[in-house]
């Protein structure tokens, strides 16, 4: 299956990918919308921009992966290979926050929850590698 | 056609259903359930009291889970007796399964002591099951005292649970501090005033000794007045059926990685076993529920004739309490390096050059990563370290290593 694969020799550290997934799922019909608002993305740029090394961090789609294993709420599963979140049974413990190893996983504006499902609602290619200006992030097979 | 029996129908025994269907799509399974539920999520309860969730909304599997995975529930029903010579288990009621193997998924049951005149208590509880947490939501009003017997996760939980439905609640302890499984004086007492703020009084190094009626003796010579009782003392895992069976048990069923106990075709997984703990090398009961799927998963394959074996099990807890984040992970013998910001706390202990444990209050972000440094026991030599303690972030990894996380699929 398609996944979301980081350059990150590519990655100009912009966040706009952070922007583009904000935007993505908050149902706002312009992202101009998103100014002014703490943003709560999906997928985060980390690194150091002084030694001039960033890269984007989302959901692996693990094959196996830990947080299913791990919640409390039996609030996360696989549909077609795509790890994908119940918020309505999540309760916001934080448990996955405690295993994925990759830290990609961090709570929204609610203190419930969210993950990225590679935009699987929001209508095909994920909205973080649509919007990035370099290729650092792309959607592809591995 | 291969026998499965299944004893306990919690996590573990979700696991292990899981497990055997990934390596035999045939073999009959039977789940003996002595609540009368299908397989939910038991940490739940304290959530459900503060209406965070729902009984409907707490089931660990959907509608169609045993049906799908052609299991046979016997609900209402304890197993009393495994011959694992005959290979029978015997229900009570008399009912004889035959099994080819067997997991036994029992958890753990609430210890309560033998106090004095408990039996002049009328509203007592203990705070395990949904029934119990049910029968206590109705049985609490807001007028009433709540005594809390225990300061462990399960009390404190239940105290958060229960702070938008009662009127009082006081909590008591033999031990000097709350949580004391899992953190030390410093970070106890952090916890502890913020809990104090939302208004739970505290008793510690002090416990009931006795009740009499609605009054609770203390040890300290203390009379404590209260409404509703809730026994949170500690559990026992329920270690009988194998035990008796002449199988080898500490605290918990002893089992490998593999979940084989020390009898032939007699597998254990869950709150009911105590396995290696990687991040000391200690036999523990490592009681939480990620343990529980993992070994009940491997159980199941190994019952069915695969190969799989849960060798990274490391204690760890996520607890949030009145919006305040608790992580802990790991063992805390080594050397402890504490990087706590005035906002929190966020301890490291590091031993013969790993990662063994942390402690993080308030300060969770991205714990995971600290948390994988432990189960895949990474040289702290291979990482930087420095950077580490300072903020999770996969640039304490080598560009090689980030390459494989985020340019390859992973397990």
């Amino acid at each position: 299956m398609k996944r979301v694969y980081v350059n990150e020799e590519w990655c100009l550290g912009c966040h706009l990918c952070e922007y583009n997934c904000a935007f993505a799922n908050s149902g706002l019909s312009d992202i101009a919308g998103l100014r002014g608002r703490r943003i709560f993305p999906r997928i985060h740029v980390e690194g150091d921009e002084k030694e001039g090394i960033t890269f984007a961090v989302s959901c692996r789609h693990c094959t196996d992966p830990l947080c299913v294993k791990s919640c409390i709420a039996g609030a996360i599963s696989k549909r077609d290979g795509v790890t994908v979140i119940n918020r309505e049974k999540c309760v916001g413990c934080l448990t996955c926050v405690l295993v994925c190893p990759y830290g990609a996983l961090s709570p929204g504006e609610d203190g419930i929850m969210q993950k990225c499902e590679l935009c699987t609602e929001n209508g095909g290619t994920p909205a973080c590698v649509s919007g990035c200006p370099n290729r650092a992030i792309v959607y592809a097979e591995e | 056609m291969n026998e499965y029996v299944i004893i306990g129908n919690g996590v573990a025994a979700a696991g292990c259903i899981e497990g055997i269907r990934s390596a035999d799509s045939e073999g009959r399974i039977t789940v003996v359930s002595e609540e009368r539920h299908p397989v939910y999520c038991r940490p739940l309860i304290s959530y459900m009291l503060e209406g965070k969730t729902a009984p409907g909304k707490m089931n660990y599997r959907d509608e169609g889970f045993y049906e799908r995975n052609g299991c046979r529930v016997i609900y209402g029903k304890k197993a009393v007796s495994l011959d694992p010579v005959k290979k029978s288990v015997v229900l009570e009621g008399g009912e004889e399964l035959n099994f080819g193997s067997v997991c036994v998924a029992t958890g753990s049951s609430p210890f309560v002591p033998p106090f004095s005149g408990l039996e002049t208590v009328e509203k007592k509880f203990t705070f395990m099951t949904l029934d119990d947490a049910e029968a206590l939501k109705n049985a609490v009003t807001g007028e009433s005292s709540v005594l809390i017997v225990g300061g462990g996760l399960i009390g404190l939980k239940c105290a958060e649970g229960l702070h938008g439905l009662a009127g009082k609640i006081t909590v008591c302890d033999l031990a000097d501090r709350i949580l004391s499984s899992i953190l030390d004086s410093g970070c106890a007492a952090f916890v502890q005033k913020h809990i104090e703020e939302m208004g739970i009084e505290f008793m510690l190094s002090d416990s009931a000794t006795g009740f009499d009626g609605n009054t609770a003796l203390m040890r300290s010579g203390r009379k404590v007045k209260f409404d509703v009782l809730v026994l949170a003392v500690g559990v026992r895992a329920n270690i009988s059926l194998v035990k008796d069976a002449g199988g080898e048990c500490g605290r918990g069923i002893s089992v490998n990685g593999r979940g084989e106990t020390s009898l032939p075709c007699v597998y254990a997984a869950g709150d009911c076993t105590e396995c290696t703990d990687i991040s000391s090398g200690a036999r523990r009961v490592l009681a939480i529920l990620p343990n529980a799927y993992m070994q009940g998963h491997a159980a199941g394959v190994n019952m069915a004739g695969g190969e799989e074996d849960f060798d990274c099990a490391v204690p760890m807890n996520s607890a949030g309490f009145f919006g305040l984040h608790v992580m802990t992970a790991g063992s805390y013998d080594g050397e402890c390096d504490d990087m706590s910001p005035e906002s929190g706390i966020k301890r490291f202990y590091v031993k013969d050059g790993y990662l063994t444990g942390f402690i993080l209050v308030g300060q969770t972000e991205r714990a995971g990563i600290y948390t994988g440094l432990i189960r895949n026991r990474v040289p702290l030599s291979e990482i930087d370290f420095e950077l580490m303690k300072k903020i999770p972030s996969n640039l304490i990894f080598s560009s090689k290593i980030r390459k494989k996380r985020f340019g390859k699929v992973v397990k």
